[in-house]
């Protein structure tokens, strides 16, 4: 069965338009008559409860933090591309919309891609007038530079905090909107069902993490906000508290999710060095404007860098795609350090990293320069690792970083399930199978500022005046329940003498090894089946013998994890047979049985292309898929060629 | 660098909620590895102790990057440890020596109440932005980007101020529990810009009255948080504060 994108018709650049004519409006004076529940506080939720509430609408919003500014949106590095063309480089709407799809893979939805694109420029402007310091030039004018997967120069940064500025700009308009009471903010709050009734989103359960209490909340729609999934992998870029758990629960109600098999693997990321390891760091794709990566051509070389000549050393991604070098996309530049590695070419004591050297660029353009614009990750690094960057090449191997994949929604945000819109990260709509770098942010405030508050309006005023759900009605009750019953069953052991208990911490690394060693960088059919058969197992082991000290009515961070883990053990086994089913390598989705002659990945349009979207059909069923096909008008599926 | 292995005996503030009694337990932690983090020391502990179903040690932590703002603690009676310009995320074992005894405290502050063993309440820094640390500028209103140039110089001095992660260390670190260096650096940052200027005079004194009303303390000139901040935001943060504050009082006719 094929799903509707509800794509507006007429010429690309015009789609957007027409619909927004077609919205139905909500008069400004009914406007607070409608709540809005919003979950999750990064660059996509704050930029649309602060957006609401400036509107006029009535805003809940929520978050696992202390304080919204915390959201991991605050760790992006490196930038935010727009089609400002400042550089008068060649840059437009339209080859920032061919970069995005191309970069994709041509497994995004062309309609999406072309409205980011074209809503790009008023990110910039919003963010500049919030008082984000931007980089700038000696006159005064905003700064750019040049990100993998463009030869244009297009993004816009402030240092290596682009994402801590934008977030906090946004952060900044929602305490406004919170200080004038249009939004309400509820922080230490983690979604934990939502409640659909009579077929639309109408409430939420969260866990009142200082108490432990579960609170009702109604709404006339909810937004989900609530990031990726990448800390599947138990080892990734994420925050401690990411997760996939809002996202899931959505799932479990009938909510559509979409490819989740796309997981990005950022190319440069400091290595693992040990087990202790809670998380990966990520070094800005920047670093990839100035920084040259290389191995050295012996396997088994274990020389200092220093000592190994010019002659000795291969520059890979130079050698391999002259003209991107070492700016190819992330999937491309991820599977090459895997590859020279596999070849015993890897460096440190792990064999598992490449290095980043900037001497090169530090004798070209001077220490100075290479200070200013990488000064702070320099720093970062040289904290974690005790090497000085200026000095001695950097370190790095791919870690999980993105997730592409995610709730299904249409052209007008919302999932399948009326009423519930999923913006930013948690949703799948603009990154097709590979994200360009410095398109997360693009995406996270196109969707806040400019894209849910129009379709939000529309959905509200089709609704027309509806009474909000009593949260004391048995779908609340009943919701509750079952999440209390979960509660006790993951203290079961608390008390118990039984011999083996385990932390949650070592399920989660159990599950993250099988997903990385079977479900990582390359997948093929066999790895995919084994994960697939250890997956249930590590569940039920997970639920025998998961050992969660303290109560549930009280502040449990044991248990907050806990049912993160759990969620995550379902999960995983829809994101593998996800890759199972995807008998094509694409973007960031490489399958070793669909390679071409000269060792690249291999799309297979005629059969794959088309987004997979999975629907839960109730505990210890089988889920089921339906397809949305991807037509392409504008751009012509091609090989990627970054050679 | 190679990775060593350290003992340490930890003397870690337990209180279960803010009705009970809090003190420090003495815990001893072996096998610690020089690379590990100064969470993922406590992540070891905390295994062990869930292990031997004890509670484990709560403490607040998220990006692990050092950016979020959202980790912190005293460690031997400094904000964020020993290192300069690091948040406790960013602390690395290296830095302590085997058979160290470690005190680890959570950050202590009127307005910052404390929820369990090292977890605080920070929400008073979020009642500071509030009161003004922002432009109004609804979505859709704002011109276009290169509108007003702002000079390299302003827009780097901007951004050293708007490096603040908000991680409250500044308060903990300051005998009046003072919160002037984070309200001075949104003050600073904004006043900077073009973009700040309509609101400028407001903005300082509805700031500085909320402060005050949350029971932080006044700023007086000791410089301990310019130490303990982790992003190195500079005490003439504070000078700008109040030069901001004055001018607003002075010229309050002006409208």
């Amino acid at each position: 069965m094929q799903l509707d994108a509800k794509i507006p018709a007429g010429p690309i650049a015009q789609k957007w338009d027409n619909r927004r004519f077609e919205y139905n409006l909500v008069n400004p004076a009914n406007r607070r008559k409608y709540t809005v529940l919003v979950i999750g506080t990064g660059l996509a939720g704050a930029s649309a409860a602060a957006t609401l509430g400036e509107l006029g609408y009535n805003v809940k919003i929520f978050c696992l933090q202390d304080s919204p500014r915390r959201a991991h949106s605050i760790a992006a590095q490196g930038g935010i591309n727009a089609a400002k063309n400042y550089q008068n480089d060649g840059d437009s709407v339209f080859r920032l919309f061919h970069d995005t799809i191309k970069g994709g893979d041509f497994r995004s939805r062309e309609a999406n891609v072309y409205r980011l694109a074209q809503l790009s420029n008023l990110i910039i402007d919003q963010c500049v007038a919030q008082g984000i310091p931007f980089a700038r030039e000696y006159g005064g004018t905003l700064a750019n530079r040049s990100f993998g997967g463009a030869q244009v120069s297009r993004t816009f940064y402030a240092r290596g905090q682009t994402g801590q500025q934008l977030l906090l700009g946004a952060y900044s308009s929602l305490m406004r909107q919170v200080a004038l009471g249009t939004v309400s903010l509820f922080p230490r709050r983690e979604l934990m069902d939502v409640i659909v009734e009579e077929g639309r989103a109408s409430g939420i359960i969260c866990r009142n993490l200082i108490n432990g209490q579960l609170e009702s909340y109604n709404g006339h729609s909810v937004v989900l906000a609530t990031g990726g999934y990448g800390n599947v992998f138990h080892l990734s870029t994420n925050a401690m508290a990411s997760n996939v758990s809002a996202g899931w629960r959505a799932y479990k109600r009938g909510a559509g999710l979409a490819n989740p098999c796309f997981v990005q693997i950022h190319p440069t990321c400091i290595p693992i060095s040990g087990t202790h390891q809670s998380k990966l760091t990520l070094m800005s794709e920047s670093l990839r404007n100035d920084g040259r990566v290389w191995v050295p051509k012996q396997a088994g070389d274990t020389r200092d860098p220093a000592k190994i000549p010019e002659n000795e050393r291969d520059y890979y991604l130079e050698r391999k795609y002259p003209s991107f070098g070492n700016l190819v996309p992330r999937d491309i530049a991820s599977r090459g350090a895997k590859e020279v590695c596999d070849q015993q070419r890897g460096v440190s004591e792990t064999g598992q990293a490449v290095y980043l050297d900037f001497q090169d660029a530090i004798q070209r353009d001077g220490l100075n320069t290479i200070r200013y614009k990488y000064g702070n990750l320099f720093q970062m690094y040289q904290k974690i690792t005790a090497d000085n960057p200026e000095t001695h090449p950097m370190k790095i191997y791919p870690a999980v970083h993105y997730t592409m994949g995610g709730l299904w929604v249409d052209y007008n945000l919302m999932t399948t399930i009326p009423g519930l819109f999923a913006i930013g990260e948690v949703n799948y709509s603009d990154h097709g199978a590979n994200r360009l770098g410095a398109s997360a942010l693009m995406q996270g405030l196109a969707d806040g500022y400019f894209v849910l508050p129009y379709s939000m309006g529309d959905y509200l005023a089709t609704m027309g005046p509806v009474a909000l759900s009593d949260t004391n009605q048995p779908l609340f009750k009943e919701a509750t329940e079952s999440i209390d019953n979960q509660t006790a069953l993951l203290l079961k052991n608390n008390n118990s003498k039984k011999k083996g208990l385990q932390t949650v911490e070592h399920y989660h690394r159990k599950l993250g090894k099988t997903l990385w060693d079977h479900c990582g960088i390359s997948r093929n059919k066999e790895g995919l089946q084994t994960a697939l058969a250890s997956i249930p197992e590590i569940r039920a082991e997970f639920w025998d013998n998961c050992l969660v000290p303290g109560t549930g009515l009280e502040f449990n961070q044991s248990l907050e994890k806990a049912c993160r883990v759990a969620d995550y053990l379902e999960f995983s086994e829809i994101m593998v047979q996800d890759a199972l089913q995807r008998e094509e390598s694409c973007g960031c989705h490489l399958r070793e049985e669909s390679m071409s002659v000269d060792n690249e990945a291999q799309r297979d349009d005629k059969n794959f292309s088309h987004v997979t979207v999975w629907f839960h059909n109730g505990k210890e069923k089988t889920a089921t898929t339906k397809r949305e096909p991807l037509e392409f008008e504008l751009s012509k599926p091609s090989t990627r060629n970054y050679k | 660098m190679p990775e060593k292995k350290i003992s340490l005996i930890l003397k870690i503030w337990r209180q279960k909620n803010p009705d009970q009694q809090g003190k420090l337990v003495t815990y001893e932690l072996s096998d610690i590895s020089s690379s590990m983090s100064f969470l993922e020391m406590l992540d070891l502990l905390n295994e062990q102790l869930t292990i031997k179903a004890e509670e484990p040690v709560a403490f607040d932590n998220d990006c692990r990057e050092g950016i979020c703002g959202k980790c912190g603690a005293m460690v031997n009676g400094t904000p964020h440890g020993p290192e300069r310009e690091t948040t406790l995320c960013q602390l690395h074992m290296r830095h302590f020596k085997d058979g160290d005894t470690i005190y680890i405290e959570p950050f202590r502050s009127v307005a910052f109440p404390l929820i369990k063993d090292l977890v605080i309440d920070r929400s008073a820094l979020d009642t500071v932005i509030m009161a003004g640390g922002y432009i109004s500028v609804n979505a859709g209103s704002a011109v276009e980007a290169n509108t007003h140039p702002v000079g390299r110089d302003v827009a780097e001095q901007a951004m050293d101020s708007a490096a603040c992660i908000g991680c409250g260390a500044c308060v903990a670190a300051c005998p009046n529990a003072s919160a002037m260096l984070f309200t001075g650096a949104k003050i600073t940052q904004l006043a900077l810009l073009p973009q700040g200027q309509p609101e400028r005079k407001k903005r300082a004194a509805s700031m500085v009255k909320t402060m005050d009303k949350l029971g932080f303390g006044g700023c007086t000139n000791i410089g301990e948080c310019e130490k303990a901040c982790p992003k190195n935001i500079s005490i003439t943060n504070i000078a700008r504060l109040n030069h901001e504050y004055m001018r607003t009082i002075l010229l309050a006719d002006e409208k």
